[in-house]
């Protein structure tokens, strides 16, 4: 199963290597890892999409615990929340992709922040499904670049993390 | 009064009560060389290789409950330190260890002796540290001996680049104390678990304590002691928990797991109530894990969360330390009446009598075991016995009793041949009136030979006994067992004269080739108290260690000895030794 952890932890050189490095160490898949410091310079947050069965969830909440510059892990997907991915994404319609650019745009109501003679630059958030169905809805041909921040995500509500 | 920062780091180490530090000097360290020649507090051993100082505070760590020390160069120095850094962190053991670092401004910049220490030691410390300011050093060496020393000790790498140590500043006052907000190690456990506990223990008919080596770390021996006898269950111990529990007492039942005895291991396999103390249910005990404990629920007392439920799922984890929750337990138990249990002791005892541990003499050779037997005699069970990995490692922990905690210093969780020697130099410094003894094989003993200058100059006098079977022994038994007895590399050819050797070095050597020279070698080498002496006891090359489980095995499918039919070729592990 797919979840999404939040890590709060010290921002401190060497802390993100790790936990990548607890990840490859301890053989967690990571499918998306966001990082960036919080209003509270001193600390980042980090949001991890991992899989496996509540065994393996249960091992990656502990051991992130054990690493001494995490101060705060919470599991997302155990709780009411919202998610966001961002996508960049440059493409340049074939003959195939016969709709309306526009529409299709408005439709998954993103952005077209930059266009030349061949191309369209494309920013779309949403959740990771969103964005996947906006890439299926064009020829594979006319996608020329993909740069996505993976997902973030926060506890809906007043509850903090 | 403005200081350097090799000063200020020897400062704060005064003050945090170091009495011992193990290293080897470089370049980067020039600086706290020269600040730790200015004092006396602290005594600098001076090893030979910078694996046998990390061995060496390892084993002065396990033996006296403090901190070890170690103090390396960047590079080469660091990196050999490694092996030993690992060992001490798959067994939960206290160490700081302080690295040289090149000057920071070169860092990054493949600068002569540059490794990422950091980078390198990551993956087995409990929590390392760059230095990057003078002013940091002070809060630094702080923060490591508070992580290395409180909920599951580790050890802990602080990295101290070469400018750092040659910087000035004001000395400011060493911190007493220190809080992280992101490190609270849990120690209270909860009341309600503790209950729950207490009630499953009362009404189990097969219980049995499963005792580890979080009975050791956590100074629980007097709570296990008095936790077992009001219940009166037999209690089995890992072979890092030996001790902590007298294993002469009529309630133990001896080690368990891969080389555990009969009965520990067939009342594991038939207990409805395992409470594990300070235990991580690891693979040597656990065998198979889809036939472990197959009718049993489980109690898992751990100060590590993460070592619950990792393995084998617990019906009642408790997370604490080992002392707080026995006497919490002791507390709840001592007024309730307990299920009869007496059935399951004759059940047990039955299990006693198949005397697993037996072996049969032959004459014109030294069986292992006999030495063992014999060096309990000699030493009246009361040495503290280092050990180094293989055959010799296992008769050491089923032939020689423990009757107390932090006498038995082994590599349990890395198993690094090379541990022995240092770890007993370390041990005598720490405990310099007691008996040291080495247990060791003529294979691990040739990976820390140089360690016997560093013995001399020290005098730090340590008892070796080499069960010399000519054989990397360990090895050979799986060859024997499950490889059809192709021996690739197992035997130990063109040995050094050990008796010439360990003079060399300016200790004494005896050679026993014969049963009846035995008892009275050891005798001497016992008697020569300001000495080391070097025992080499040409053993049986063809013994092995029974009972055994084969990899995959559950616990009741034990190999005995002398009914080596009983092996069957598809329960075997071909990657395990
Ligand atoms: C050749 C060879 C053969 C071996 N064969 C066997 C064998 O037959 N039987 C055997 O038992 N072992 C054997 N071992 C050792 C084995 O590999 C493990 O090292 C050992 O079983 C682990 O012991 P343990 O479970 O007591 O855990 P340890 O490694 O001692 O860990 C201690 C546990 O206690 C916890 N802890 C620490 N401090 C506290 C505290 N204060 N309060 C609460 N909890 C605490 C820790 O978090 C940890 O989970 C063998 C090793 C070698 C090299
Ligand atoms: C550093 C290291 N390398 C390899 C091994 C694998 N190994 C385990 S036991 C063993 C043989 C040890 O031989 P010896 O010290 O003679 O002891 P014996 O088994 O003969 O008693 C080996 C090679 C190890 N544990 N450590
Ligand atoms: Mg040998």
């Amino acid at each position: 199963m797919r979840h999404i952890i939040s890590v709060v932890l010290e921002n401190e050189t060497g802390a993100l290597s790790r936990v990548s490095g607890l990840f490859s160490q301890r053989g967690f898949n990571i499918e998306s890892l966001t990082v960036a410091q919080t209003n509270d310079p001193s600390l980042s947050r980090m949001t991890i999409v991992s899989s496996g069965d509540d065994r393996v969830l249960e091992q990656i909440v502990k051991q992130l615990n054990k690493l001494i510059e995490v101060v705060k892990v919470s599991d997302l997907t155990s709780q009411d929340h919202i998610e966001r991915d961002l996508m960049l994404v440059k493409i340049s319609p074939t003959k195939k992709d016969n709709f309306d650019l526009k529409q299709l745009v408005d439709v998954f109501s993103c952005k077209i922040v930059d266009v030349t003679d061949k191309t369209y630059t494309i920013e779309i958030s949403g959740k990771t499904k969103k964005i996947n169905a906006f890439l299926d809805a064009f020829d594979p041909a006319s996608i020329l670049e993909v740069s996505r921040t993976g997902v973030t995500g926060i506890s809906r509500g007043k509850k903090l993390i | 009064m403005k200081l350097n920062g090799a000063e200020i780091l020897i400062d704060c180490l005064q003050q945090e009560g170091v009495k011992h530090i193990f290293g080897y000097p470089g370049g980067a360290t020039l600086h706290i060389y020269d600040a730790l020649e200015a004092q006396e507090e602290i005594i600098h051993v001076l090893v030979r290789h910078e694996q046998g100082a990390a061995h060496a505070a390892d084993g002065y760590a396990r033996t006296s409950g403090k901190p070890g020390v170690v103090l390396v160069t960047s590079g080469p120095g660091i990196t050999n330190a490694v092996t030993g850094i690992a060992t001490a962190n798959m067994d939960s053991i206290p160490m700081v260890v302080i690295s040289g670092q090149v000057p920071s401004p070169l860092i990054g910049n493949d600068a002569f002796q540059e490794v990422d220490a950091v980078g390198i030691t990551r993956s087995c410390v409990k929590h390392n540290f760059l230095v990057k300011d003078i002013s940091e050093v002070a809060i630094t060496v702080k923060k490591a001996f508070h992580i290395a020393t409180t909920g599951r000790p580790g050890p802990v790498v602080i990295d101290i680049p070469k400018d750092v140590t040659i910087n000035q500043m004001e000395l400011e006052e060493y911190p007493e104390t220190v809080k992280m907000r992101s490190y609270k190690p849990t120690t209270k456990a909860s009341n309600r678990q503790i209950k729950k506990a207490a009630e499953l223990i009362a009404n189990s008919q097969r219980p049995i304590l499963y005792s580890g080596g979080g009975s050791v770390i956590g100074n629980a021996s007097k709570e296990l002691r008095e936790f077992t006898r009001l219940l009166g269950f037999p209690i089995t111990q890992t072979l890092m928990g030996l001790g902590a529990y007298p294993g002469t007492d009529e309630l133990s039942i001896g080690m368990l797991g891969m080389h555990g005895t009969y009965e520990a291991n067939m009342a594991m396999h038939d207990s409805d109530c395992v409470v594990a103390i300070g235990a991580r249910f690891d693979d040597r005990i656990t065998g198979n894990l889809a036939k472990f404990c197959p009718s049993a629920k489980f109690i898992h007392i751990d100060i590590d969360p993460s070592q619950i439920s990792k393995n084998v799922v617990a019906d009642i984890p408790i997370v604490g330390q080992t002392k707080q929750v026995l006497q919490a337990l002791i507390e709840e138990l001592k007024d309730e009446k307990l299920a009869d249990i007496s059935k399951w002791w004759s059940q047990i005892n039955t299990w006693r009598e198949v005397d697993s541990l037996a072996y049969r003499k032959k004459s014109g050779v030294i069986k292992p075991q006999t030495v063992i037997e014999v060096l309990y005699e000699v030493t009246k069970g009361e040495a503290i016995v280092t050990s180094d990995v293989g055959q010799h490692q296992m008769w050491a922990a089923q032939y020689y009793l423990f009757d107390e905690p932090r006498r038995w210093i082994n590599s349990g969780g890395l198993g690094t041949m090379g541990f022995g020697l240092p770890a007993a130099m370390g041990a005598k410094i720490a405990m310099p009136d007691k008996d040291v003894v080495c247990v060791t094989g003529e294979g691990s003993i040739q990976m820390m030979l140089q360690e016997l200058s560093t013995m001399l100059q020290y005098k730090t006098p340590v008892k070796i006994v080499n069960l010399n079977n000519r054989y990397l022994g360990m090895v050979r038994q799986w060859q024997e067992f499950f490889y059809e007895k192709r021996y690739a590399m197992s035997y130990m050819d063109a040995l050094p004269d050990f008796v010439k050797l360990a003079e060399s070095y300016g200790h004494l050597g005896i050679l026993v080739e014969n049963e009846a020279d035995l008892k009275p070698a050891l005798v001497e080498a016992l008697k020569q108290k300001d000495r080391t002496v070097f025992v080499d006891i040409i053993t049986d090359p063809n013994e092995n260690v029974f009972p055994m489980i084969p990899a995959g095995g559950a616990h009741c499918d034990m190999l005995l000895a002398g009914r080596d039919d009983m092996i069957s070729k598809d329960e075997t592990d071909f990657n395990a030794v």
